[in-house]
């Protein structure tokens, strides 16, 4: 068994953070789930004069965020989102926590309620990498974006882009917009996206007519 | 160490902070009398509060501190007249380099109207009268109790609060003035609390109130010249008491353990067996000494008033206009303010799009968490009221 771990590299954090507040306009309301200790949160108040409310499991995390004067609610994503309003926000965050709940299907969708669009970054499982390194060794791969052992990863589903787009579709999510992230950029429409991004970032939209 | 946190006080302010003294107020001298909710107007009134920490130059370091159903004005501090006293209620949350630091704070608590701790209430002289108010004492709603704060906080010279902050009905005046009073708030701390009194904290109310009424002692109200209500009192508080601790909190103090044996006595005459039915009777007999039986039926009817949509939409509604950023704290094993309350209020908040922090604490305190377990709320308290204070003096871009 490899005793390798890598940790989730700044860049990809700070990239993912860029893409977010590149799609968010001014003074909007937006909800940050899993917001963390409100690193993004605070660019979203300073930058863009955002209404920004946090979501977050951790106590430690709440008190960083009201350290930094800014709104958080203790809550746990697994249970939903049933204390949030609906229609309350312009646009709801969700980064590189989608894989880590326990009912992924049920949060987009609780996401959508409350805000009127929706803004994911997420690991893609149908990497070149990751399938190379079940194929060749017959294990739970480990990579850069997906850098646990089985037993320690927060981790708890894995989807490829392919899958995603499937998922948006059967909860009558529209994507607006996808971008594979490949070797730290995100890309427009490239060749392969499935095989070459390492995450992807989406912007995610209810659709007038909801599915049966 | 449950009854209200005061013997939970570690860290001592005696040194600290020198010698605190309750002082009073006289407030809404005719013609300027205080209009109750329910039509009645009093005045003059007395205030009875004390401050810590001094107020800055800019007057934007005000804090007012709402206490529940049975605390006073001596929040925190010593009196220094006996030689055995125990600090103010909220004595480990409050001082030099607390929670709430009276070195960069002004701190002011003052006792509820109604009550029976300086501040004018029905065991006071009705000066139209010469003669106690006893149940004469006008209706008392939470928003009269925030009307003479209000008017103390004016009295004082400060036009602004920077934060007010109160657990349980102390919440539920905190948020009354964030409402009624916009202007006044720029924080609001409402811990264990909730935006209205659900029908069983009505229920063990009510069962408090008869139990006062139901004794002969009682005589209308007017029973100041003999013993009082003793017995009905007392069982008032025994109750509300089990009321305020949790299952978890109760089982680890005392058990099924006995007072004064191991083996069961058998006998029918023996008052108290069991170890928490001696603590039920201590703290049933000391608050007897302390608390005046009317207060309690006026502050209890106060309490299950409230209901801060009342007179609204709904309750997001009540507070589409309130102007304080908002730090709301429950706590997972308070049965008497569920989490489920403060949850409302804060969705409330969201919807209308006000500036709201929310957790609930871990803690097997039950209700009386918030005077106990003071660590995890000075963690957030602190860096809320620094964040408040900033944000005021700076132009607000949120």
């Amino acid at each position: 068994m490899s005793s390798t771990r890598y940790q989730l590299p700044d860049p990809t954090v700070q990239l993912a953070d860029d893409l977010i507040m590149r799609h968010i306009d001014n003074n909007s309301r937006v909800i940050d789930l899993g917001c963390g200790d409100g690193r993004l949160m605070q660019r979203l108040s300073d930058e863009r004069g955002c209404h920004v409310v946090g979501v977050d499991v951790e106590q430690h995390n709440v008190t960083a965020v009201i350290g930094r004067g800014l709104s958080v609610v203790a809550a746990d994503l697994n249970q939903g989102l049933a204390d949030i309003p609906s229609d309350t926000f312009d646009f709801a965050v969700l980064s590189q926590t989608l894989q880590q709940v326990q009912r992924p299907k049920q949060l987009l969708t609780e996401m959508l309620r409350v805000a009127n669009r929706g803004l994911v970054v997420v690991p893609n499982f149908g990497h070149w990498r990751v399938r190379y390194e079940v194929l060749r060794r017959g294990r739970t791969p480990i990579t850069q974006t997906l850098p646990y052992e089985w037993h320690e990863s927060p981790n708890l589903h894995f989807m490829s882009m392919h899958d995603f787009r499937d998922l948006m579709q059967s909860i009558g999510l529209r994507i607006v917009k996808e971008r594979p992230i490949i070797n730290g950029r995100a890309v427009d429409r490239p060749w392969a996206a499935n095989l070459r991004a390492d995450s992807a970032f989406y912007l995610l939209e209810r659709t007038s007519v909801t599915p049966s | 160490m449950f009854a209200n946190g005061k013997e939970n006080a570690t860290v001592s302010s005696r040194d600290a902070m020198g010698n605190v003294q309750t002082k009073y107020a006289t407030l809404f001298e005719p013609p300027n009398e205080l209009a109750f909710q329910a039509g009645t107007i009093l005045g003059p009134t007395t205030v009875a509060y004390e401050t810590y920490g001094s107020l800055n130059e800019c007057r934007d370091n005000a804090v007012f501190i709402c206490h529940a159903l049975t605390g006073d004005a001596h929040a925190a501090g010593y009196h220094g007249n006996e030689e055995d006293e125990k600090p103010g209620w909220w004595d480990g949350f409050i001082g030099p380099g607390k929670g709430i630091d009276t070195d960069r704070y002004f701190v002011i608590c003052a006792n509820v109207l109604g009550g029976c701790q300086g501040t004018t209430g029905p065991g006071s002289i009705n000066p139209a009268t010469g003669e106690r108010f006893c149940l004469e004492f006008p209706f008392l709603t939470v928003s009269d109790i925030v009307s003479a704060h209000s008017e103390l906080v004016r009295h004082l010279g400060i036009e602004q609060l920077l934060a007010v902050v109160g657990g349980s009905l102390g919440g539920m005046q905190v948020l009354d003035w964030a409402v009624r009073f916009p202007d006044q708030v720029r924080g609001a701390v409402v811990l264990a609390s909730a935006p209205k009194l659900a029908a069983q904290g009505i229920a063990f109310n009510a069962v408090g109130r008869r139990a006062i009424y139901a004794d002969a002692g009682f005589a209308n109200g007017k029973y100041y010249d003999g013993e009082g209500p003793r017995y009905g009192l007392s069982l008032a508080r025994m109750i509300a008491h089990i009321t305020y601790l949790s299952e978890d909190s109760i089982e680890l103090k005392f058990g099924r353990r006995l007072q004064d044996s191991d083996r069961f006595a058998f006998d029918m005459q023996k008052e108290t067996e069991f170890q928490i039915e001696s603590y039920l009777h201590y703290q049933g007999k000391r608050f007897v000494q302390r608390f005046d039986a009317n207060s309690y039926l006026y502050l209890t009817r106060a309490m299950d008033y409230f209901d801060l949509a009342e007179g609204h939409d709904s309750l997001a509604d009540a507070l589409r206009n309130v102007k304080a950023r908002f730090l709301v704290a429950s706590y997972d094993t308070d049965w008497l303010f569920p989490t489920g309350q403060s949850k409302e209020l804060v969705s409330a908040l969201l919807q209308v799009g006000k500036h709201v922090s929310f957790t609930e604490l871990p803690c097997p305190f039950g209700h009386d968490s918030f005077l106990i377990d003071l660590e995890p709320l000075t963690r957030m308290v602190a860096p809320f009221l620094e964040q408040t204070q900033l944000a005021g003096r700076t132009p607000a871009t949120e």
